[in-house]
């Protein structure tokens, strides 16, 4: 089965693997919020926080080349709004939403390329968000490599008659029920193990006094970015 | 002897309308080994299903004198441990020591006692060297061997094997028979592989159109159901070979 690339990166070891998901997850959230919410003087923020997260994806020992390359998956999302601001005349925000956009891809991607899953979601779940949604996202997760196997299984039957293999529906609908089957097994054998609707993890979450560090070092650098660079505009 | 698995009059249809099972009744007593043949359809699966309440149909299972049904499926799941067929189905964690502890960690253990556990699983199957590795690492014998051990770290009273030889080449198949023989457990085995079987079980059910239609030795079954296939040697091959 082929993994996804983040799974692996989320198995490496440093600094920011070795931190506690809740410190990382908060950290990321203000450095969010503070992207998110600024305007003044983001022309030399967004520079700036390029920059840090290049540095922590660095000392994380993660391939910056191919970090930079996965969160550019939100470019053709955000570059349909970005276009409908350039039609509009107002070029300003259109730079604005596709910077901003990709900034926060890459500082989440380097959240969940440090955190392995289950912690991460142990986290999430223990800052308060509803367990049904991180239900939902665990499964998602899960089945996500279950399909992109199926399908891989198919285009190689397809290939090994001479096809394509076309995302045509006929062939969706067969990778959907051959998927489905393949997730009911799954589901069953973790019924057989006594899953009773939560994934336990083996290390247990705890909150040190290197990670409220790390959490109040990072707020405070993000912070301190964009009041300094409002001010010095 | 009390049996750890007594199964009366059990009945099961699929929701499409397929009759599974049509009246089984089944024991099995501590310390025996039993090999469940049939053609694909007859039931094997879908009869395994119903121990660990995984399908509930129609009619009494019994697991070590608990009911199979819901508020006893913690306790019965602990009991009876399922190795699937494909063990890709079974091993879903990042690594497999994590994947053998899944079990342990459901049944409430610490995540220390869940550890030690899932060790002394992988150890017991000859993969604690695996014990770091992603799943999707590992060859297909290897695959089942810490499927077996995810089960194993449960401590259950009974194993069911579906299918266990699927995917395995000869010496797979030589080491997992080593390994299933030095397993102190009463098993119930699917599968179509006689010689498997005669190895391992000490008793054989047939199962025909949901029903048990025939039980007695791996052989006798084996001799009465003529469930064995051996190849006729192709003229063209024996050409080549000389």
């Amino acid at each position: 089965m082929h993994h996804v690339v983040l799974e692996q990166w989320s198995r490496r070891r440093s600094f920011l693997h070795a931190r506690d998901a809740r410190a990382k997850t908060l950290a990321t959230a203000v450095l969010l919020i503070t992207i998110g919410t600024a305007d003044r003087g983001f022309e030399a923020l967004a520079p700036a926080c390029f920059a840090l997260l290049g540095a922590v994806a660095l000392a994380a020992r993660l391939p910056l080349g191919a970090a930079l390359q996965r969160a550019a998956v939100v470019l053709p999302f955000c570059m349909v709004f970005a276009a409908v601001s350039l039609l509009g005349g107002e070029t300003r925000r259109a730079a604005l939403l596709v910077s901003k956009s990709y900034l926060s891809a890459l500082a989440v991607l380097l959240l969940v390329a440090s955190t392995p899953l289950p912690q991460l979601l142990r986290g999430l779940e223990s800052l308060g968000v509803p367990r049904f949604l991180l239900m939902v996202t665990q499964f998602v997760y899960r089945y996500l490599f279950v399909i992109s196997e199926q399908a891989q299984h198919m285009r190689m039957a397809a290939a090994g008659r001479g096809a394509r293999f076309r995302a045509a529906a006929g062939a969706l609908a067969v990778l959907f029920s051959r998927s489905y089957a393949r997730a009911e097994s799954i589901h069953r054998a973790m019924l057989a193990r006594g899953f009773a609707g939560r994934l336990p993890t083996l290390a247990p979450p705890a909150f040190r006094a290197s990670d409220a560090a790390f959490l109040a070092g990072a707020c405070a650098l993000t912070l301190a970015l964009r009041l300094g660079l409002e001010r010095w505009l | 002897m009390t049996p750890l698995v007594e199964v009366r009059d059990l009945h099961f249809t699929y929701d499409d309308g397929t009759v599974a099972l049509r009246g089984v009744d089944f024991r099995l007593h501590p310390g025996e080994s039993v090999a469940l043949f049939g053609a694909n359809g007859s039931g094997k699966t879908t009869f395994v299903l119903h121990l660990n309440g995984l399908l509930e149909g129609r009619g009494s299972v019994e697991v070590c004198g608990l009911r199979v049904e819901k508020p006893n499926f913690a306790a019965v799941r602990q009991k009876v441990g399922i190795v699937f067929q494909d063990s890709d189905d079974q091993l879903f964690m990042p690594t497999a020591l994590e994947d053998v502890s899944f079990g342990p960690l459901n049944l409430g253990l610490e995540p220390a006692q869940a550890l030690e556990r899932a060790r002394r699983a992988l150890e017991q199957v000859g993969m604690l060297e695996a014990a770091g590795k992603a799943p999707y690492h590992l060859s297909a014998g290897e695959k089942k061997r810490v499927a077996i051990a995810g089960i194993l770290a449960m401590e259950p009273e009974i194993l069911v094997l579906d299918e266990p030889t699927t995917f395995l080449d000869p010496p797979g198949r030589r080491a997992l028979l080593e390994l299933l023989g030095g397993l102190a457990q009463a098993k119930l085995i699917v599968t179509h592989d006689a010689a498997f079987a005669a190895a391992l079980a000490t008793r054989a059910v047939f199962f025909d159109k949901g029903r048990i239609a025939g039980e007695g030795t791996v052989a006798e079954i084996v001799e009465h159901f003529r469930w064995e296939y051996h190849a006729s040697r192709h003229p063209a091959g024996q050409r080549s070979a000389g």
